[in-house]
């Protein structure tokens, strides 16, 4: 399934928060957006996702989505979103139950899912006894759950520390060459970006526009043992940023 | 690290190991301002006042006119068992308490939850709600005796109106601090209004209306009470009014006394309640 985005533009209040935005996210791709600090990638992901309406232009999705795909469009949040009074499996089980499948099969599911983020034996656990890992781990659980055509992930590895992000991202590498989804990730994290994107969108500071689309030909297996090429990229793409960093921050600090 | 760094790095080293002569503990500066679990020592503080009561009275420092001795109000609380009167009493406000307290939480958190969930309903019932909450509600009793009858209509009527209030108020308080990122979550996700409401809403309001219970708990009692003083022969509040009227103090004291025990066991059913529902909080 493709995700088609035609000129966004949106404001908050006066402030031009998006200019016409438009690219595409195509079959089994990873796209990454990127860009400094309130250049509005969320807001963007918000709205690909259908939860903000944009001011102008439209988002489309085109194809068909694969066989018992419940929510084609699904999110991964950077707080995970967890409901805490609800174990392991039902915060997975939530996202079931509106779909009337029967008690059975929905276990089969969540043991399914489960087993696959190896989360086999925390089912009975309740989010604040996990780690920010294991938390992101279920979160993913939870969205694998309703198998997702296209997978928006907003910044998903910001609120866990660097070794944790390492194995998640290596859960994340497998997790694809397996279902190979589509995804939207946005994140502000220029070593992840050029580590899972096949296109990396890079945007100006507010309004945040396309700067840039750098193209990585590369394929993620062998972006590990690759990583002088990946430094390189990840250079490139920062020369890009600077100066809007650099701007954006201390747009921040006048209004501070 | 080049060869003169090295150097000064071992002289530093030998400074430490000449500094160790005089090396102290760092005293410890962390106390305090923390509480820990003292379990008898409420009994023990409740045991040693109502001892000190009752030496004060035996040897004549409490009057008794003024204050009679607790030995006393175990007395007049012994007489409420023999005649079988305290059944009858403790029962009939137990009645009327939580008939009027499920009542009112029921409503106020029914209007809560629409105070929390629709801007019309907000907009409407909110500022009703401001200006009649601070409203003592005993002073209303006159009409609700009117309305509802001098008999049980009114009692259990001032207990609902003074509980709805202030359920009302934790309940739209506890839906709007729900996190907007887990409602937004339930969205993505395409989950229906109801299961939204039912799933995320309402257990996410849940700490926020179980003390909001706790304060209306006790205005049911204080209410309960004033409510009885008017028009009621049964009632631990009739009890001690008529006890008032008498003089009778052992009589007045032994029904405070029943008071503070409901109080206590509703405080502890809370707790309990509490514990059981919110279990993923600890």
């Amino acid at each position: 399934m493709q995700l088609i985005l035609r000129g966004i533009s949106h404001r908050y209040g006066g402030t031009n928060v998006l200019e016409d935005i438009s690219f595409a996210v195509g079959d089994g791709e990873i796209v990454c957006i990127v860009g400094p600090s309130g250049c509005g990638k969320s807001t963007l992901l918000r709205i690909a996702g259908g939860l903000e309406r944009p001011d102008e232009g439209e988002v489309l999705v085109a194809g068909k989505a694969p066989d018992g795909s419940l929510n084609p469009l699904t999110y991964i949040f950077q707080d995970f979103a967890l409901l805490p009074w609800r174990t392991v499996a039902g915060n997975v089980s939530l996202v079931l139950e509106d779909h009337g499948i029967e008690a059975k099969k929905r276990r089969a599911i969540i043991e399914d899912v489960l087993s696959r983020t190896n989360l086999s034996d925390f089912s009975r656990a309740l989010p604040r006894q996990l780690s920010g890992g294991m938390k992101q781990r279920v979160a993913i659980a939870r969205a694998l759950a309703v198998k997702p055509a296209i997978m928006l992930m907003d910044e998903p590895l910001s609120a866990l520390d660097s070794q944790t992000r390492e194995l998640l991202m290596d859960d994340l590498v497998a997790l694809w060459q397996r279902e190979r989804f589509s995804a939207c990730y946005v994140t502000h994290n220029l070593a992840e970006a050029v580590r899972l994107g096949r296109r990396i969108v890079v945007l100006s500071r507010r309004p945040g526009r396309i700067r840039e689309v750098v193209e990585i030909d590369m394929p993620l297996t062998e972006r590990p043992e690759r990583l002088v090429e990946l430094e390189k990229l990840q250079r490139q793409v920062w020369k890009i940023m600077r100066e809007e960093a650099r701007e954006a921050d201390r747009e921040i600090s006048d209004v501070a | 690290m080049s060869h003169e760094a090295a150097a000064e790095g071992r002289e530093r080293a030998e400074e430490d190991a000449a500094a160790r002569e005089d090396a102290r503990p760092v005293p410890f500066r962390g106390g305090g301002f923390t509480h820990r679990r003292l379990g008898p020592v409420a009994p023990i503080v409740f045991l040693a006042i109502i001892a000190l009561w009752e030496v004060g009275s035996r040897t004549g420092v409490i009057s008794p006119v003024a204050l009679p001795a607790p030995s006393e109000a175990l007395g007049a609380l012994a007489d409420l068992v023999a005649t079988g009167m305290l059944w009858k009493h403790v029962g009939a406000s137990l009645y009327r308490l939580s008939l009027g307290w499920v009542l009112g939480s029921l409503l106020g958190i029914s209007a809560g939850l629409m105070i929390g969930l629709f801007s019309l309903a907000r907009a409407g019932l909110l500022p009703l709600v401001s200006a009649l909450f601070p409203i003592p509600k005993i002073a209303l009793l006159p009409l609700f005796i009117i309305w509802f009858g001098i008999g049980e209509g009114s009692k259990v009527a001032t207990i609902l109106f003074g509980t709805f209030f202030p359920t009302v108020i934790a309940t739209y308080g506890g839906v709007d601090n729900v996190d907007r990122n887990l409602i937004r979550m339930g969205q993505s996700f395409g989950l229906s209004w109801l299961s939204i409401v039912r799933k995320i809403i309402i257990p996410g309001a849940m700490p926020a209306i179980l003390s909001g219970f706790r304060i209306s708990a006790s205005i049911a009692i204080v209410l309960l009470v004033a409510a009885e003083m008017i028009g009621a022969e049964t009632g631990i509040g009739a009890y001690i009014l008529m006890a008032g009227a008498l003089f009778a103090l052992d009589q007045l004291i032994a029904g405070v006394a029943l008071l503070s025990t409901l109080g206590l066991a509703i405080a502890w059913l809370i707790g309990r309640t509490e514990r059981a529902l919110l279990a993923w909080r600890a």
